[in-house]
């Protein structure tokens, strides 16, 4: 845990809240820096409460939602309303290196948190901020969820099907799930710059900035063409047959992916029928595009016959792009995350060993540091005198004062809730 | 945020040289938005990339891509044939002076051409090589085909996206840009290190790995209640009930989340928005006295229930446009936003506002472009769009000459040569 990784030395302090902020957060941790995680008995966030529950047991600590976008952390619960929990509170924004926090604008500055008092303790801070729309302008007080993030940013808009009303994509979170990346980016970028030149700076993400990135071909089209592109189902304007197909057995597709003659006759070749490449209907992309509904039926009626793994296997081996819809079982029998080592099980306090989805990528000389996500203040103790250096009777005076919070704190929800 | 005068980027002095594809290309453009000088090497000719439409005024020609002109603000551009022995050495040369290599061929390519990491890295031991592929370098689907529908399906996230008879993905592509996005994080987590040590390293970055990590706790629910999260169109699923969160409004649709029980917030934008209705005589009485805390708590609230609310809040959303909608959800904080298209975005008064929009210069074409903006403000070094995307060899004598000393005699036989 200690001193390893690409970020060893890096202090971060994550003031959550819910999915953005901690997910951005987390990949500081999984590569080795320390990454204090501030919550509350007294105001548990959203994700502490939230499915799936290891073995249907549910409660603060035995939630898997919190657990993939908190991994690598260490847990401090803090009353902020109190003094004392706003003191240590200050303490970390003094100790850290990047301060990071995802509420709606305004909240931090309430907390008394914001920027302006951060950077007087430590005049070189990265304070990290992050909402929807981000923290200055006439758009700054809206409110929302991931849903509402994705069908502003026109994500809706361009999943489903023409015929159709727009869909939105898994939980709401799609926006909530790319943001981060685009989040830690930037702070690296902000970090090393700290590091050549001393001076450190505030950075401010609106997540709808970071989904304009996915999607920025179609807004020079509209702009410059007056094309407003929207959902086509799983089709391409430039690749045909480019769909998914539903193969034998309970809900099993494969996506077929086909940019080339080449691919299209080699793809015919595997279904056992060369010669359809060559038929009028089909025999070039304009001819496959025209009776697309026909050529999407024909293969479909091959696809139905076999497992998707098989017609994968076939395709892949025909240099046919093809993929199986990989369920959420599916990814821990993946062969090649078997060989990643994608997911990772690693023993948190309270569960015992469950899974955890490693990052996206490798690094040859400094292997990640993932470990299990923590209990709710878990390491009040750790962060109070190993990280703060606070004696002991500072550390009674906070626990007595419940500025530091603990199980006795939790509201009155009954047993499970 | 008023920025230094001399705001070069957060990434100035730092030299990236750009041999990726498709959209992994966006790892260079957020690199070059910081401020890095990124330089995107293309095979003589153009990169296939060029290929990829829309096209500026419809024009399907090589300089007037749109897909190439988003993922290459920011990049000054050469030509080289990395097959060529003399573009091998070239290449060679420049690595010596570069700082990071990112890259989206296929695994083994680079190595192939004598130009790997175990090759790059003898050259200039502090270069930083980012592989950027559908599934990494090794393994058994490291030489699999894997455009973005593929990568998609097998990252996890055309299953969970559709209705329950059938998926669907997003219909403009993601997975590579996800790809790209990660790249430069990545590249990046590196430089924190070789900082630290002086040492470069290789990069391995999955697709597939990308698109699973946009999937939030779907694997949780197989690890630890063995389920298979499925498909619902366009319903939240609660304990009892699916709840609708697309509505038709006047010119297009409307994404509403209708929360109680204990999530204050969401009482509050429920009874703001019947307020909102009742100002216009379309709240029904039952519905302004609703009990948002006891009857529309998620873990209790009914089917029946949850209908007989929907109803009236539909049939006001259907008089109403995405626009007033907006105004409205901001001004009163109500959690409703309209499900804008391409188009709504672009004439968004509020992002205007923001400074959302770019102009670029486009002087080939006598023109000026209004560009997406960058992706994040930074109070010390705001990123900027600091020109347009790179014509083919367009700054080979700038680079070939000016900094590797070649004459354009040298450049004009590379050319002929189809080395560059």
């Amino acid at each position: 845990m200690a001193g390893k990784g690409a970020l060893a030395g890096v202090k971060v302090v994550d003031f959550g809240r819910v999915f953005v902020n901690p997910f951005t957060a987390m990949r500081f941790g999984v590569q080795g820096a320390t990454v204090v995680r501030v919550e509350s008995h007294t105001v548990l966030d959203l994700q502490r409460m939230a499915r799936p529950y290891k073995d249907n047991v549910s409660s603060i600590n035995t939630g898997g939602s919190f657990t993939e976008s908190n991994s690598s952390k260490y847990s401090i619960t803090l009353d902020l309303r109190k003094e004392k929990g706003l003191g240590v509170a200050l303490k970390l924004l003094e100790w850290c290196d990047v301060s990071m926090a995802g509420m709606p604008p305004g909240t931090m500055d309430k907390l008394g948190l914001g920027y302006e008092v951060a950077k007087k303790l430590n005049p070189d801070i990265i304070y990290f901020s992050t909402s929807q729309l981000g923290s200055n302008g006439p758009l700054s007080n809206f409110a929302g969820f991931g849903h509402h993030a994705s069908a502003m940013s026109g994500l809706y808009s361009l999943t489903g099907w023409a015929d159709d009303e727009p869909l939105g994509q898994y939980a709401g979170a799609y926006i909530d799930a790319a943001s981060p990346r685009f989040g830690f980016l930037a702070i690296l970028a902000a970090l090393d710059y700290r590091r050549r030149t001393g001076k450190g700076q505030h950075i401010d993400q609106a997540q709808l900035e970071a989904a304009a990135q996915l999607m920025l071909p179609l807004f020079l089209d509209c702009t410059i063409n007056g094309k407003v592109t929207i959902r086509n189902g799983n089709r391409l304007p430039n690749a045909a047959p480019h769909g998914v197909f539903q193969c034998q057995g309970d809900n099993r597709w494969i996506a077929i992916a086909v940019f080339t003659e080449q691919e299209w006759q080699d793809l015919c070749r595997v279904m056992g029928q060369p010669e359809l490449a060559f038929d009028a209907r089909f025999a070039s992309l304009e001819a496959r595009k025209k009776n697309e509904d026909e050529l999407e039926k024909t293969v479909a009626a091959w696809t139905t016959k076999y497992p998707p793994e098989q017609l994968m296997s076939w395709l892949q081996a025909a240099d046919v792009p093809a993929g199986r819809a990989n369920n959420g079982k599916d990814l821990f029998e993946d062969d090649q995350y078997k060989h990643r080592g994608h997911f990772r099980f690693l023993k948190h306090s309270v569960m015992g060993v469950h899974s955890y989805s490693g990052p996206a990528y490798r690094t040859s000389k400094t292997p990640d540091q993932q470990f299990a996500a923590p209990a709710l203040g878990e390491h009040n103790e750790f962060v109070l005198r190993e990280v703060l250096k606070l004696s002991d009777d500072d550390i009674t005076d906070l626990l007595i004062d419940r500025a530091v919070t603990t199980d006795a704190d939790l509201p009155d929800f009954g047993a499970a809730y | 945020m008023n920025q230094p005068s001399d705001n070069k980027g957060a990434l100035a002095g730092y030299r990236v040289l750009d041999l990726t594809q498709g959209g992994c290309l966006l790892c260079g453009k957020l690199l070059a938005d910081l401020g890095a000088d990124v330089i995107k090497i293309e095979p003589p000719g153009g990169d296939p990339t060029r290929k990829i439409g829309p096209f500026y005024k419809n024009e399907a020609e090589s300089e007037k891509s749109l897909f190439w002109w988003a993922h290459n603000t920011g990049k000054r551009g050469i030509t080289l044939n990395l097959d060529a022995a003399k573009g091998q050495d070239l290449f060679r040369r420049l690595v010596g002076k570069a700082d990071f290599v990112v890259e989206s061929f296929n695994p083994g390519y680079l190595d192939s051409v004598g130009l790997g990491y175990s090759a790059v890295s003898k050259i200039n031991p502090k270069i930083i090589l980012t592989s950027i592929t559908p599934f990494g370098q090794t393994g058994p689907y490291a030489g699999f085909k894997g455009p973005d529908l593929v990568t998609w399906a097998l990252g996890g996230y055309l299953f969970v996206v559709g209705y329950p008879d059938k998926p669907v993905w997003i219909s403009y592509p993601q997975a590579s840009l996800h790809g790209g996005a990660e790249g430069a994080g990545a590249s990046l987590v590196a430089n924190w290190y070789r900082g630290n040590s002086g040492e470069g390293q290789h990069v391995d970055v999955s697709i597939q790995e990308c698109v699973s990590d946009l999937l939030w706790n779907v694997t949780e629910f197989w690890d630890m209640n063995k389920t298979i999260v499925g498909r619902v169109g366009n319903g939240w699923r609660t304990a009892h009930a699916v709840m609708r969160q697309v509505f038709p409004c006047k010119d297009g649709h409307v994404v509403i989340l209708l929360f109680g029980g204990g999530a204050a917030g969401s009482v509050a934008s429920d009874k703001a928005l019947v307020k909102l209705m009742a100002e216009e005589g379309m709240a029904p009485d039952w519905l302004k006295t609703f009990d948002w805390v006891h009857e529309f708590d998620t873990m209790v609230m009914t089917q029946e229930t949850f209908d007989r609310v929907a109803a009236p809040v539909g049939v006001y959303l259907a008089t109403k446009t995405k626009a007033q909608i907006w105004e409205e959800a901001v001004k009163r904080r109500i959690y409703m936003a309209p499900a804008n298209t391409v188009k709504d975005i672009v004439e968004s008064p509020q992002l205007q506002a923001r400074d959302f929009w770019v102009e670029l210069d486009h002087p080939e074409l006598q023109d000026k472009v209004k560009y997406p903006g960058v992706f994040i403000k930074m109070s010390e070094t705001q990123p900027k769009m600091t020109r347009r995307a790179p014509l083919i060899g367009e700054h080979n004598t700038e680079i070939y000459v000016g900094e590797l000393g070649m004459t354009k005699k040298d450049l004009a036989s590379l050319k002929r040569a189809k080395v560059i």
